[in-house]
């Protein structure tokens, strides 16, 4: 194209210097207006062209600097997070054994109490009781009533705390549901990625090693689509008394 | 009874060795991977082992491997407690010789009942 109009042009200029040299004075401006008319029009046609790579330069930039966005600073933020949620997650489930731990042997003291007496208590009521073992059992049923008043406060500051703990679930649910928020932005970059780039290339399946990448916790819905995991520990104690256990 | 608890999260050790506690095992230690689990076992006359499956460092199925592969540990009753509930992965633990297997979250009474349940065996079998 660009050689057809190289020869266009010699021959304009040719017929210029002929038209020139027999004094043709309307032939040769004719002449003129058609050679700056063919410059326009390839000026016209580059300008046209450049324009359409800025514009597509610009979107691909916005999209680059998108995902380097996504890439260098969401994903570590999102690690971070999901660390966070363990943390958090670990702190909570500590804190409730903790209560637990301490108020376990308190109720069992109670509980071992409450039997003593409750033996004394029949064998009063049986008339098998000599007085000054009445006495002193009196005095024990005293002694109880204190510390159960004691103990039993602890129990109910105990469960307080057990429910205090619990908060975990308002925030790292927050959590959890911006790094979802994320991995759709993801979703929706990579898409437009893939668009942008002509959607020629198919996503390759890539097999996974179970010995590596090992599924973890089964989340419904998700992972036991393909119907290739136990859904529960029934399920569990079937398959392996079909294998003889 | 001298029981070793591997879990890579120390929490879910607590919880189990909270619950063997509650069935009158007093006398439990924990390890946080198979890796230090191993050298633990050979050496402490260890009579159960209650592991998880997926550990960084080395593996609760690897741990197994290891365990039946050592003529001192090869009759060691070992539960796995694990989220790992694929099919195949059972299939796999019970080849690779595992007495019981509990998949997480789990409740007391499952694990309760599964710890009876390898040891009625043994006792049956004499071991």
């Amino acid at each position: 194209m660009m050689e057809s109009m190289e020869n266009t042009r010699l021959l304009l200029a040719k017929d210029l210097v002929t038209a020139l040299e027999s004094n043709d004075e309307i032939k040769a401006d004719e002449i003129l207006d058609q050679i700056s008319g063919m410059r326009e029009s390839m000026l016209f046609q580059e300008v046209g062209r450049l324009t359409r790579q800025l514009h597509d330069t610009m979107n691909s930039f916005a999209l680059d600097s998108k995902m380097v966005e996504l890439t260098s600073k969401d994903i570590p933020d999102a690690k971070e997070r999901l660390h966070y949620v363990i943390a958090m997650t670990e702190q909570a489930a500590n804190q409730t054994m903790e209560v637990i731990e301490h108020l376990t042997p308190i109720s069992q003291e109670l509980s071992d109490q409450a039997n003593e007496l409750s033996n004394k208590w029949d064998r009063f009521l049986a008339k098998d009781m000599p007085f000054e073992e009445f006495k002193n059992m009196s005095q024990e049923i005293t002694v109880h009533f204190a510390q159960t008043k004691e103990r039993v406060a602890s129990v109910q500051t105990g469960l307080i705390d057990i429910l205090m703990a619990q908060g975990f679930q308002d925030i790292t649910g927050q959590i959890i549901r911006r790094v979802i928020d994320l991995v759709q932005e993801m979703e929706h970059s990579m898409v437009e990625l893939v668009r942008l780039s002509g959607g020629k290339s198919k996503t390759a399946i890539v097999e996974q090693s179970a010995e590596l990448d090992l599924p973890g916790p089964v989340v419904p819905g998700v992972d036991d689509k393909a119907n290739d995991v136990a859904a529960n520990q029934d399920d569990v104690d079937d398959l392996l008394s079909s294998l003889g256990f | 009874m001298k029981i070793l608890v591997v879990d890579d999260f120390s929490t879910m050790r607590r919880i189990v060795r909270n619950l063997l506690r509650d069935l009158g095992f007093t006398n439990t230690f924990e390890a946080d991977d198979g890796k230090t689990a191993l050298p633990m076992l050979k050496e402490g006359n260890y009579d159960f082992l209650v592991t998880d499956w997926n550990m960084p460092g080395m593996t609760g199925i690897d741990l197994l491997k290891a365990v039946r592969a050592d003529p001192k540990l090869v009759n060691l009753p070992v539960l796995m407690v694990t989220a790992e509930a694929k099919r195949e992965q059972i299939i796999l633990a019970a080849q690779t010789g595992v007495n019981g297997y509990v998949i997480k979250p789990f409740t007391a009474a499952t694990l309760k009942e599964k710890i009876e349940k390898i040891f009625e065996r043994i006792d049956k079998t004499g071991a």
